[in-house]
C-alpha cells in the first residue's frame, strides 16, 4: 500500500522564540528550521510500515516556500521513496488551506494511508490531520500511540485523557502521531546522499486547483506576561512557613 | 447571537472542562445551548441543565455517539452548528478530535486553545509552546473554538435551569469503530482540575521513588503530574505528562520535583499561580520561573515535606 507522510518545516523545538518589536509576529530570522517532532515521529512510522512489509511506497509532502525542500530531503533520507512540494509563499497557511491542498494531492497520489504529526510546534493548533479526514471522509485515528495495519483495516491505539483507546479504521484513513508512537532513527550520510538523487516533484496550490484563504486574521502577536521573579528558600522549613503564610496556597 | 457549546462527558458525569468553556461563551455574549452526544447520557443532559447561564441543553442520545468517535459525532455538530454563531468546546482530547472536524465541514478555519475574548470575533490564544500570545480575529460565519480550561474560572454546575430538547440524529459515518479503552485508575483529584499538582520529573530515577510524591499529594489533596522525561523513562503513564504536548494546567500551587523546566514542560504549568521547584541543580531553567526554589536533594527534601505538612 502506499502511504502520504505530511512534513512541515518549523523552527528548532529547541529554540527560545522572540516576538518582534512591532507585535506582528515572532521573529524567525537566522533561526534555527527543522522538520516538525511530531512529521518525523510520522515519517518514521510509515518507514517501519514498509520495512514490515506492510507499505510499499511513502509519498512526502510539504507545503510552504522552497526551503522547506531540506525537510521533504530529510524525509526522503530517512526512507521515504519521492518527495512533492507544493509552493506557497508569504504568510503561512492555515489548517484548512493546508487540508484542501493535501486533499488534493490524496485525490491525485490515491494512498491508502496519510500519516501527519498530532500538531505543529509553531501554531500549536492541532487541526490538519482532522481536516483532511472531514474533506476526504475518511476516518480519524489521532494522537496515535500504536499503528497496526491488518485486512483492510488499520487499528490505532489513541492517548486520551484518562489513558489509552482503540479504534479500528476502515482504509484509506488518516492517522495523527503522538509522541510515543515511536523514536525516529537519525538519517545516515549514505542515505542523505541517496536522498539527493531522489525525485521531488514542485506543484503550486494552481496546479492542484485549489485557492487559499484563510477566516482568521492575526492582529498581533505579544510576548506572555513575565513571572514575577521568585526567591530561593534556605529549607523545606522555610518553604512550607512561606506556602502557609506569604502565598498563602497550602 | 446564540452560541452552542459541545459538552464532554463520559456518559455518566458532566467534565469540568465544560464549565470553563461555558465561561468563555458567557464572555462572548449571547444564549447559551449546550449538547450532550452521547448514549444513555440522560445523567449528564440533567448535570447540564443546572449549568448557570445556560439556557438550552440538546441531547441526541444514540450508540453511534456512545465512544464520541469523531466521525459521528462532526457530523451531528456541523449539522446543528450551522444554525449558531459560534461553536465551543473544550480542549480534551475528545474535543480536539472533533472539532476540527467540524470546521472543516463547515468550511471555516478554526480558533484552537483560546485563552481570553476580547470580542465576539477577537480571542487570544498562545503559540510556540506559550512563549508568545496571538491575538486573531475570525471573520467566519460560525465561529469554531476550543477554549483552553485554565483560562477562563468555571460556570457555577448548580443554579441554572435550562430546559433540555431530545433530538433525533443518528448519525453514522460508518469509517470508524471503538474496540476497546484502557483507563488509568486514580484516587487522586483530576490533573487539569486540581488545586495542587505535585509533578515529578527525571530526577526521580524510577517509578517506585513516585511513592514519596503520592505521599505529598494525599496531605495536599493534590494530583501527581509528571515531565515527559519521566514518562519515556517509564516511571508513569503518559496522561499523567505535563506540558505541551501532555495537560496545560494552572493549579494554585505548582510542586515541581527533580524536573529541570524545559520550554516543552514549561508551556504546560506556567500559569499556575504558585510554583515551587526542588532540585538539586541551581542551574536548571524551572528556577527562572518557580516562586519558591529549593535548592536540595529531592530524597531528602520530598520526605521532610511531607512530614512537616
Amino acid at each position: 500500500m502506499k502511504i502520504l507522510v505530511a512534513v512541515k518545516r518549523v523552527i528548532d523545538y529547541n529554540v527560545k522564540v522572540r516576538v518582534k518589536a512591532d507585535n506582528t509576529d515572532v521573529d524567525l530570522t537566522n533561526v534555527k528550521m527543522a522538520i516538525n517532532p511530531f512529521c518525523e515521529i510520522a515519517v518514521e512510522e510509515a518507514v517501519r510500515l514498509k520495512e514490515k512489509g506492510v507499505a510499499t511506497e511513502i509519498v512526502a509532502v510539504s507545503i510552504g516556500p522552497k526551503e522547506c525542500q531540506e525537510q521533504i530531503r530529510t524525509a526522503l533520507a530517512l526512507g521515504a521513496d519521492r518527495g512533492i512540494q507544493i509552493q506557497t509563499d508569504g504568510a503561512p497557511l492555515g489548517s484548512l488551506s493546508v487540508a484542501k491542498l493535501l486533499k488534493a494531492v490524496v485525490d491525485e497520489e490515491k494512498p491508502d494511508l496519510v500519516l501527519l504529526g498530532k500538531q505543529a510546534i509553531d501554531s500549536d493548533n492541532g487541526q490538519t490531520g482532522q481536516m483532511l479526514a472531514a474533506l476526504t471522509g475518511m476516518g480519524q485515528g489521532t494522537y496515535a500511540s500504536e499503528v497496526n495495519v491488518d485486512n483492510g483495516k488499520v487499528n490505532v491505539t489513541r492517548e486520551v485523557d484518562g489513558g489509552l483507546q482503540t479504534l479500528s479504521l476502515s482504509l484509506p484513513a488518516v492517522v495523527t502521531t503522538d509522541l510515543r508512537l515511536n523514536e525516529p532513527r537519525y538519517a545516515s550520510l549514505p542515505n542523505i546522499m541517496k536522498a539527493k538523487r531522489k525525485p521531488l516533484d514542485v506543484k503550486t496550490p494552481e496546479d492542484l486547483g485549489v485557492t487559499v484563504s484563510s477566516t482568521v486574521e492575526t492582529l498581533k502577536v505579544e510576548p506572555p506576561a513575565e513571572r514575577q521573579a521568585g526567591i530561593k528558600v534556605a529549607s523545606v522549613d522555610e518553604l512550607v512557613e512561606k506556602l502557609k503564610n506569604e502565598a498563602k496556597v497550602i | 447571537m446564540t452560541i452552542l457549546v459541545v459538552a464532554d462527558h463520559d456518559n455518566v458525569t458532566l467534565g469540568a472542562g465544560t464549565l470553563n468553556t461555558v465561561s468563555a461563551a458567557a464572555d462572548i455574549g449571547g444564549d447559551i445551548h449546550l449538547l450532550v452526544a452521547g448514549a444513555n447520557c440522560g445523567a449528564v443532559a440533567e448535570q447540564a441543565a443546572n449549568v448557570a447561564g445556560v439556557v438550552k441543553v440538546l441531547v441526541a442520545d444514540n450508540a453511534a455517539f456512545e465512544h464520541h468517535l469523531a466521525e459521528n459525532v462532526s457530523l451531528l455538530v456541523a449539522e446543528l452548528g450551522k444554525n449558531y454563531s459560534h461553536v465551543l468546546s473544550s480542549t480534551s482530547t475528545d474535543a480536539r478530535n472533533m472539532m476540527p472536524r467540524v470546521a472543516a465541514l463547515l468550511d471555516v478555519d478554526q480558533v484552537s486553545d483560546v485563552i481570553k475574548v476580547e470580542s465576539a470575533d477577537t480571542f487570544a490564544r498562545p503559540i510556540y509552546a506559550g512563549n508568545a500570545i496571538a491575538t486573531v480575529k475570525s471573520s467566519a460565519a460560525v465561529k469554531v473554538i476550543t477554549v483552553r480550561g485554565t483560562g477562563f474560572d468555571p460556570a457555577a454546575a448548580e443554579g441554572g435551569s435550562a430546559t433540555i430538547e431530545a433530538i433525533a440524529a443518528d448519525n453514522n459515518a460508518g469509517v470508524s469503530s471503538f474496540v476497546s479503552e484502557e483507563l488509568a485508575q486514580s484516587d487522586r483529584p483530576e490533573l487539569a482540575a486540581a488545586e495542587i499538582i505535585v509533578s515529578g520529573g527525571r530526577g526521580m530515577g524510577n517509578g517506585e521513588n513516585f511513592e514519596l510524591l503520592y505521599k505529598v499529594a494525599d496531605k495536599l489533596g493534590a494530583a501527581v503530574g509528571a515531565s515527559r522525561a519521566a514518562v519515556d523513562a517509564g516511571y508513569v503513564p503518559n496522561d499523567m505528562q505535563v506540558g505541551q504536548t501532555g495537560k496545560i494546567v494552572a493549579p494554585n500551587l505548582y510542586v515541581a520535583v527533580g524536573i529541570s523546566g524545559a520550554i516543552q514542560h514549561l508551556a504546560g504549568m506556567k500559569d499556575s499561580k504558585v510554583i515551587v521547584a526542588i532540585n538539586k541543580d541551581e542551574e536548571a531553567p524551572i528556577f527562572q520561573v518557580a516562586d519558591y526554589g529549593l535548592v536540595a536533594d529531592l530524597f531528602e527534601a520530598v520526605p521532610e515535606l511531607e512530614g512537616k505538612l
